[in-house]
Parts: C-alpha cells; structure tokens; sequence
C-alpha cells in the first residue's frame, strides 16, 4: 500500500475542516471497503481521515414516527436495533444478507452507500475500466458479463451498485443527510446514487468535501414487507437479484406497495413502474407479473446477463406472492 | 492498545494493518493471512468483544481498543471449551483457518439475543464469513453446537 497520513476526528467540525485543509484527503468509516481498494491502488488518498469516533452512531426516534439512523453506526448495530427489527426488519434482512458477521461488524451505514462497485475489471489494472481510468473503455462491454446491470446502464459502464442496504433505503423514501462547511443539505436516497452516463467514475452527488452524516426513514409503510436476495450461494455473495418490497392489500386490491431492485442496476432501482402498474390493481399473480414486466420493459442486456431479465421477473412475482 | 490483556505500544506507519501489526511486529501468529481481501476470516480477531477481519483494520485505527486473537481467548467463556472441541469433534484437519473460526465463534455466539440454543443452520449462516479450504464445516458447527448447547 501506498503510504499516506493519518488523521483522526473527534467531531464532525474537525472532520470537515481536516477533509478541507487535507490535500486529497477521504473520510475512512470501517474501512472494509477503502482499505481494500487501497491496497488494490485503485484508491490513492494522500490522507485518511477516520470518523469511526465521531458521536453519529445512534438510532433516534423522531416525532412524525420514522427514524434518524447515524451514519456511523455499524451495520450489525443497525440489523440488531429493536426499533430497526420491529418496525424496519426490510432494512434488518438487507443488512443480515450482505457480507459476514465480522465484516457487519467493521461496516458504517455511511460506507455502505459509499461503497463502489463489484465489477471484475475495475479491480483488474490490466482491463480497461472507465470508472478505474476516465476515457480508458469498458472490458465489462464485450467481456464477461454475467454480473452486470441490465438497468441503467450506458455505453461506458454497466456496473451494478452492490449494496443490499440501499436498495432496502431506497424502497422506503430514505433520506440521506450531508454535511460540509457550506451547511447541511437532505437528498432523498433515490437521487444519491447517479446513474453512470458518459461519467462513470462519479458515483454519488457527494461533493469531496462532504460528510454523510445521517440516514432518516420516514414512517414504515403500511402493510407486510420483505427482503429477498437471490445468489449463486445461499450465503456470503453479491446478489444478482435481490428484491425489497412492502405491500398492502384491502379487499383483493393494492392499496401501497413499494418496490426496489438490487443485482440488476446501476444504482439501487426503485421500480417506480412498476409501483404504477400494481397500484390499484387486484393482488394477483398475474398483476405482479405485469408490474414485473412493466418495469424490465426498457432493460438491455449483455451476452451474459441475459438471465437477469427473468430472474428479476419471478423474483419479484414470488415475494410479492408470498407476501399477499 | 491491549493486546491479549496485556498493554503493548504499536508503533507502526498507518498503511499498516491490524493483522500485520499483530503478526509482525508482536509475534502473535495465530491470526493468519488467507486473502487479505476481507473474504476468509482466517484474520478473524475479537476488538473490544467484537469479531472483525484483521487485514482490513488498519492499525492506527483501533488505538486504546483491547484485541483478543487466539493466544489469548482461553480465557474467554466459551473460549477455551471451543478449543477442547475443535479437538474432539474433528472441526480441522490442516488447522489454517481454526484460529480465526475460534475467535468468531466467541463474537458470534456473543451477539446472539437469544437464549435457545443455536440450530445447526443458524451456526452455519453466522460462520459464513469463515473459509475452509479443507472443508472440515461438519466438524466446526458439532464443535460450536456442543459447546453453545
Ligand atoms: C468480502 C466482502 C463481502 C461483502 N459482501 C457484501 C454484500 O453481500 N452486500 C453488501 O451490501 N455489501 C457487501 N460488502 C461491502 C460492505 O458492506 C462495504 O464494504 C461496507 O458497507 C463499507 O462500509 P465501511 O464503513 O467499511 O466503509 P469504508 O471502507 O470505510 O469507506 C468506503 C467509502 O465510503 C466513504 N465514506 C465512509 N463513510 C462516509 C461518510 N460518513 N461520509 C462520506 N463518505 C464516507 C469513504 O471515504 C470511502 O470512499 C462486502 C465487503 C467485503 C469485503
Ligand atoms: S462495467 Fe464499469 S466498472 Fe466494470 S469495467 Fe466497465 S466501466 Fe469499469
Ligand atoms: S485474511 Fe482477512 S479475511 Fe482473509
Ligand atoms: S482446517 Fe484447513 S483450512 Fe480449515
């Protein structure tokens, strides 16, 4: 690893000023992502600055009934809160389904929307990567494609994001709260990831001097809700479906539901259209397959993600069978 | 930090990691590096407790925390009686990847909030960040199951 200096912030003032005053200076949460891609090169920061000590790592109750998660805090303190297991438990799955008991342990909820993509070739230096090396290519694009996005992608990317929490955030209309010296500004989660365009290595609307300092969740929706993940081993694997869903049904009908993908997007996907499709509409198997359909409608494969399509429709068709 | 119970000066740059500082600079070889990717668990040491991967932690960042590798979970509840029935119940054959199992049993079955004891199945998705390249599982989970029972 390259060497670099070390800094470590007390409060969220000396971490904005550190991150400011600090040529090419990253915030280090867990580290279970940095710390990796450090050591790959493919991160290169002169400075760390580690925020594992700033006081942002609680659950807090807010009055409207939703809830205001740290960004700090560790993801198994999260999949372990009483109010996360009882009210939130889509968020919980997520949490439980991704990664292993130690690395649950070292995660922050902000690394977590931080982290960057699982794409073989962006780890590879040797494979042309544009997310790697702006204007370099994409080796995913005719290369081997299996786990890439049929979502959202473009011409120089196709990466997925690969976060399970996200796409459980996502599903609820979370709000992402982000500090810096200029002031605080709320974006909701759906906004926070961008989608790849010509400009792949920018992933987020997070400025470089910018701290995450807080997830809200508004009021649970009404209704059952559910995580599911679909992938190659029953456990300790990126999906290559997953799907979050939380349902209501009043006299045979949909009357709320909200639905996110993971494993097939670029970003965590919200599936709006197919939310369109199903609101109102009689909870029937054939309903969910026609919100399922809805929503793949405008999905591009590569040779080998072909199967996402599908895997994606019946994925989606059996939780929300499962859950009517 | 503590290491072990016992107070220790590490003195190292900061791309050091956990896992090196601890190997390297303090001798305590039980924690192996498999991956250093953060994918094995064979660096699996405890920090104030808690289970986590050692090559992912850098070092500077777990000042003032106590860390407990292998050498010193004997002293643990379940520590030593998880070492005695690895032994029993087979739970390795050519050992790799027994310092790290140990060490995240004991987080793992201290998280638990449960009183009933844990299923077979349930061990097995707790233990899922721990490889074993010798595919002693069997062996690990009656190990974990007799010892948590
Ligand atoms: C073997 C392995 C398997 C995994 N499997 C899964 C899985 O199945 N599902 C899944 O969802 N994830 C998985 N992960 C990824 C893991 O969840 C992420 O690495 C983790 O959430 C990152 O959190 P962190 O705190 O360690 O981030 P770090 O590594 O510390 O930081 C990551 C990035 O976020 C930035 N950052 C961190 N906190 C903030 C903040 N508050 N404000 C602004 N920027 C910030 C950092 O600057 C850095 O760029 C896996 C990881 C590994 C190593
Ligand atoms: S899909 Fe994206 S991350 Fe993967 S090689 Fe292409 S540009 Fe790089
Ligand atoms: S060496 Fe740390 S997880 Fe493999
Ligand atoms: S006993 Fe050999 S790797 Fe587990």
């Amino acid at each position: 690893m390259r060497t670099f200096s070390y800094v470590r912030a007390d409060d969220v003032d000396a971490a904005l000023r550190a991150i400011t005053d600090e040529p090419n200076a990253k915030f280090l949460g867990g580290g279970t992502n940095l710390v990796d891609l450090m050591r790959e090169d493919i991160e290169r920061p002169d400075t760390v600055v580690d925020i594992t000590r700033l006081p942002l790592a609680e659950v807090e109750e807010l009055p409207d009934g939703g809830v205001r998660i740290g960004a700090l805090l560790r993801n198994s303190h999260l999949a372990a809160h009483p109010v996360i297991r009882s009210r939130y438990p889509m968020v919980a799955q997520a949490v439980l389904s991704g990664a292993s008991g130690q690395l649950r342990n070292m995660a922050t909820v902000g690394g977590n929307l931080m982290q960057r993509t699982r794409c073989l070739y962006f780890y590879d230096d040797a494979a042309a990567c544009n997310k790697r090396e702006p204007g370099s290519g994409c080796a995913a694009i005719g290369g081997f494609s299996r786990s890439h996005a049929v979502l959202g992608a473009s011409a120089s990317c196709a990466a997925t994001h690969p976060s399970d929490l996200c796409v459980a955030l996502a599903a609820l209309d979370a709000i992402v709260e982000l500090r810096s010296s200029r002031g605080t500004r709320r974006v909701p989660l759906v906004d926070f990831h961008r989608m790849p365009g010509d400009t792949p290595e920018i992933e987020t609307v997070l400025a470089d001097d910018e701290l995450i300092t807080a997830v809200e969740l508004p009021p649970p929706p009404s209704g059952v809700s559910r995580y599911r993940k679909v992938r190659d081993r029953a456990s300790y694997a990126f999906a290559l479906v997953s799907v979050a869903a939380a349902l209501d049904v009043q006299d045979g009908v949909v009357s709320s539901i909200r639905l996110a993908l993971g494993g097939v997007g670029t970003k965590p996907w919200r599936a709006y259209q197919a939310e369109r499709a199903l609101l109102g509409a009689p909870a029937t198997e054939e309903s969910f397959r026609a919100a399922a359909r809805a929503e793949l409608a405008d999905a591009v494969s590569l040779p080998h993600n072909e199967f996402k399509i599908r895997l994606a429709e019946s994925t989606i068709v059996a939780v929300l069978r499962g859950m009517s | 930090m503590r290491v072990n119970g016992e107070p220790v000066v590490l003195d190292v740059p900061p791309q050091v990691s956990l896992l090196d500082g601890l190997r390297d600079r303090l001798g305590l070889t039980g924690p192996k590096k498999g991956c250093d990717q953060g994918a094995c668990g064979a660096c699996t040491v405890l920090a104030d407790g808690e289970r986590i991967v050692s090559c992912l932690a850098l070092a500077v960042q777990y000042e003032g925390r106590e860390i407990t590798t292998i050498e010193g979970v004997a002293s643990l509840p379940d520590g030593a009686a998880l070492q005695r029935e690895f032994i029993r119940r087979d739970g390795f054959q050519c050992g790799f990847c027994t310092s790290g199992q140990i060490c995240s049993a004991i987080g793992m079955l201290a998280e638990r909030d449960s009183d009933a004891p844990p299923t077979r199945d349930e061990i097995r998705e707790g233990m899922s960040g721990n490889l074993c390249r010798c595919g002693a599982y069997n062996g690990i989970v009656d190990a974990i199951e007799e010892v948590a029972t």
